[in-house]
């Protein structure tokens, strides 16, 4: 349980998986609309000139995250990557 | 004649539908290719619509099939029918209250099954789904095969592909449509058995007074997740006493024993209807999609540059620059061809209109009054408009433009707002009025009024001739060559950039006063890069864009040429009323450094800003009409007579930029606020800013003694 940590603490380049999503009401819909429900993968594919927002790949596309918004966000390390 | 479907209030459809042509709802994920798709059928059979209530303008268009018509309803892009932002909230309306005959959902072939979910959502709403899988050429290049034919078998409904851009490769999708009352069985998704349960129990009350109109189930489904903004609008439909029904409650309160029984809560609802939805999803796509949709090794050199921390805020203003610079440069001739065009008409309609016996007055008031001012508009706005548009919207089509809004959300969150607000400036850049009615794709209520209200503190193109001619005049030099219009574009793009600024300044103002809040979160989807048809977009922009905003301010100027040709030619008590008014006004203008007539040609610039400039050399010249449009250093010679100075340019510029919106912006704020408390506000804080700036700048002027 204690393994899973924000979806902000992965570089660009490193890989995740949802495990729990902790946004209420919402976000929570948003952020299930857009794909991350749990056990799914999610690679950061770059940050912005500021360092926030950064960018994820998910279910194919890539979206732009705060990082104060990835707080609620618990992945752990993909295995076998 | 345009048909509204008056029990919902949802959408007056502009173009003609005649009986037995079909309403289709065009609906998708953003990003997916559905105005190409849109474009693509309706040609130039299109009409921009207002929906009445909220004021959506939304493109409603024309074609025709082998067995009939059909008007296509071009509703915003959203990932679900469960509404966030108020742009979601229309397409969602539209779709379960509009009673389209058809509905055609568009998809990103290249990340399918992430489409899906609103593929889903549809087939729950409506019966007549076609799906239109689009983009089958990128989705090629990256790897990804689609079997359509097990799509469309899982689905139970047409399943089609396209590539938007081949305009051939639409012909299945009309032929689909063609074949669209045709019985099919489309696929319902099952939910967990407490759900279900709950939805049988509350079905067949809501079928009663549903039946016909809107799906039971769809609807009993979302009573139970109890959406407040859905409620209202589904009383609307069904009437107000449709939550008043006794064996509804009955049945409500049923369910709720139902889902509290398996320990589902209200949000618990939502989750598992969700989690339904991306299950369903995985395994219609399961065998039916092979291959990912990895982000391919372009788009990731591309996003390197543009949005990495050492050259990312360089690359946006160089590329802001150079667009100025092509601006400038491209308008220049054109823009004096067609003012010796018109101007030349003008002595032939004069004499043409005093030989047919006209009385001098008259033609003297439309000739001198309406058509110069028009013919002004026209050679001043046209090129650098017909120029700039089509530039924007292949930034626009390149995919370039959510990446600003992604270097700039830091910043913008700084302010407590969004960085979406970044898109909806970029917008302004065209017309405010535009950028307004793009605040809808901000979610929270707070942060698109932040948006709404700072957003005419970037120039529209209305005010870039005024900016570049005074520019021209008087910090670069009439003289011309390579170098002048670099360092022209540079100066345009330093006044943009101190408009962005302004920006943030008063959207921190603001939340920090009148709109108090923190921000709230933000996902913003950045679209794979896409190389942009550049004589389609041409073509479009000119005669979207373009021509629109040229009529618009055609219409305003030519009873603004009469009036001010009155002003300029009644006299009252010895004077001219333009001169009683410019009087009046000049003491408090010359605090800004400028004089009565530049804040009088301000103040009746209301309806547009494109006239400024030219009611400014009418007052100044007694002639009391409009004088011809002469070269840059001809009019620099008028304005030094009448005491200007690079101050006075300065401080035009500054108050060019910050005051009130026009008309139309105004009025559209108004409509989309639902208040004329912030559409004053809209118009206060901005011109407050420009006073302070100007008579800032005139104190440093004196001090210093520059000039």
């Amino acid at each position: 349980m204690s393994d899973y940590f924000r979806l902000d603490r992965i570089k660009p380049g490193e890989r995740a998986v949802v495990r729990e999503l902790k946004a209420e009401g919402g976000m929570r819909r948003r952020l299930m609309d857009i794909g991350l429900t749990a056990n799914t993968g999610v690679e950061c594919v770059g940050t912005s000139p500021m360092g926030d927002p950064a960018a994820y790949l998910i279910r194919g596309a890539v979206i732009a995250l705060r990082s104060r918004d990835c707080a609620d966000i618990m992945v752990e390390y993909s295995r076998g990557d | 004649m345009g048909i509204a479907n008056s029990s919902a209030g949802i959408i007056e459809i502009g173009v003609n539908k005649n009986e037995g042509d079909f309403s289709v709802a065009l609906a998708g994920n953003p990003n997916v290719g559905k105005s190409t798709v849109f474009n693509a059928l309706t040609g130039m059979n299109q009409h921009t619509g207002n929906w009445p209530g909220k004021t959506v303008s939304c493109a409603t268009g024309f074609f025709r099939g082998r067995e009939r018509g059909y008007v296509m309803v071009d509703i915003p892009g959203t990932y679900s029918l469960m509404a966030h932002s108020a742009e979601e909230e229309v397409a969602r309306n539209y779709l379960c209250f509009g009673e389209p005959d058809a509905v055609v959902v568009v998809c990103d072939a290249t990340c399918l099954e992430r489409n899906m979910n609103l593929v889903l959502q549809t087939l729950e709403v409506a019966d007549n789904v076609i799906v239109c899988v689009n983009l089958m050429d990128e989705a090629a290049r990256k790897g990804i095969s689609v079997d359509l034919g097990l799509l469309s078998e899982r689905l139970g409904v047409p399943v089609v592909g396209t590539q938007a851009r081949k305009k051939k490769s639409l012909a299945p999708l009309v032929e689909a449509l063609d074949r669209a009352p045709e019985s099919r069985k489309p696929f319902k998704i099952k939910y967990s058995s407490a759900i279900e349960e709950a939805i049988a129990a509350v079905e067949p009350a809501v079928s009663r007074r549903a039946a016909g109109k809107i799906n039971s189930r769809w609807l009993s489904l979302r009573l139970l997740d109890a959406d407040e903004a859905l409620k209202k609008e589904i009383s609307d439909y069904l009437g107000a006493d449709f939550f008043d029904m006794p064996e509804l409650r009955l049945a409500l309160v049923k369910a709720r024993e139902i889902l509290d029984k398996a320990g589902i809560s209200d949000s618990g609802i939502c989750d598992e209807v969700v989690s339904g939805l991306v299950s369903a999803a995985e395994d219609i796509c399961r065998g039916a999609v092979k291959g990912s949709g990895e982000y391919c090794a372009a788009d990731r050199r591309l996003d390197r540059l543009l949005t990495s921390r050492l050259t990312g805020y360089p690359v946006m203003i160089l590329l802001l620059i150079f667009i100025f610079w092509l601006t400038v440069t491209g308008a220049n001739y054109p823009s004096e061809l067609l003012s010796g065009f018109l101007f030349g008409l003008q002595d032939k309609l004069y004499g043409l209109s005093a030989s047919a016996g006209a009385p001098q007055w008259l033609c003297e008031s439309l000739i001198m009054g309406v058509y110069r001012v028009l013919a002004w508009v026209v050679s001043v706005m046209l090129p650098p408009m017909a120029i700039f548009f089509p530039l924007f919207t292949l930034l626009e089509d390149s995919g370039y433009l959510p990446r600003i809004a992604y270097n700039l959300d830091k910043p913008f969150r700084l302010c407590d707002a969004c960085g979406k607000q970044a898109l909806t400036m970029c917008m302004g850049f065209g017309c405010n009025a535009a950028g307004i009615i793009g605040c809808r794709i901000i979610d929270s209520p707070r942060e698109r009024l932040l948006a709404v209200l700072t957003n005419s503190l970037v120039p529209c193109n209305g005010r870039f001739p005024t900016m570049i001619l005074i520019i021209t005049i008087f910090f670069i030099g009439t003289a011309g060559g390579a170098l002048s219009s670099v360092l022209a574009a540079a100066a345009l793009t330093g006044v943009i950039l101190l408009g962005v600024l302004m920006t943030f300044a008063a959207t921190k103002l603001l939340s920090k006063t009148v709109l108090k809040g923190v921000a709230s979160s933000f996902t913003l989807e950045l679209p794979s890069y896409r190389r942009p048809q550049f004589a389609k977009t041409l073509v479009r922009s000119i005669f979207d864009r373009t021509l629109f905003v040229l009529g618009r301010a055609a219409a305003v100027a030519a009873p603004a040429g009469l009036v001010i040709w009155l002003a300029a030619n009644v006299s009252v008590a010895g004077a001219t009323l333009i001169e009683h008014i410019s009087g009046f006004l000049d003491p408090f203008a010359r605090l800004m450094g400028l004089d009565g007539v530049i804040l009088m040609a301000f103040i009746l610039g209301f309806p547009a800003n494109e006239i400024v400039i030219p009611i400014i050399l009418m007052a100044y010249s007694a002639l009391g009409s409009l004088p011809e449009l002469g070269s840059a250093a001809d009019i620099g010679a008028v304005f030094a007579q009448n005491g200007w100075t690079r101050a006075t340019a300065l401080c035009v510029i500054l108050f060019s930029l910050m005051h009130w919106p026009c008309s139309t912006t105004l009025i559209t704020i108004k409509k989309e606020t639902g208040s004329l408390k912030y559409a004053f506000l809209a118009a206060a804080l901005p011109t407050a800013m420009g006073i302070i700036a100007c008579i800032a700048v005139t104190e440093i002027a004196r001090v210093t003694g520059f000039a």
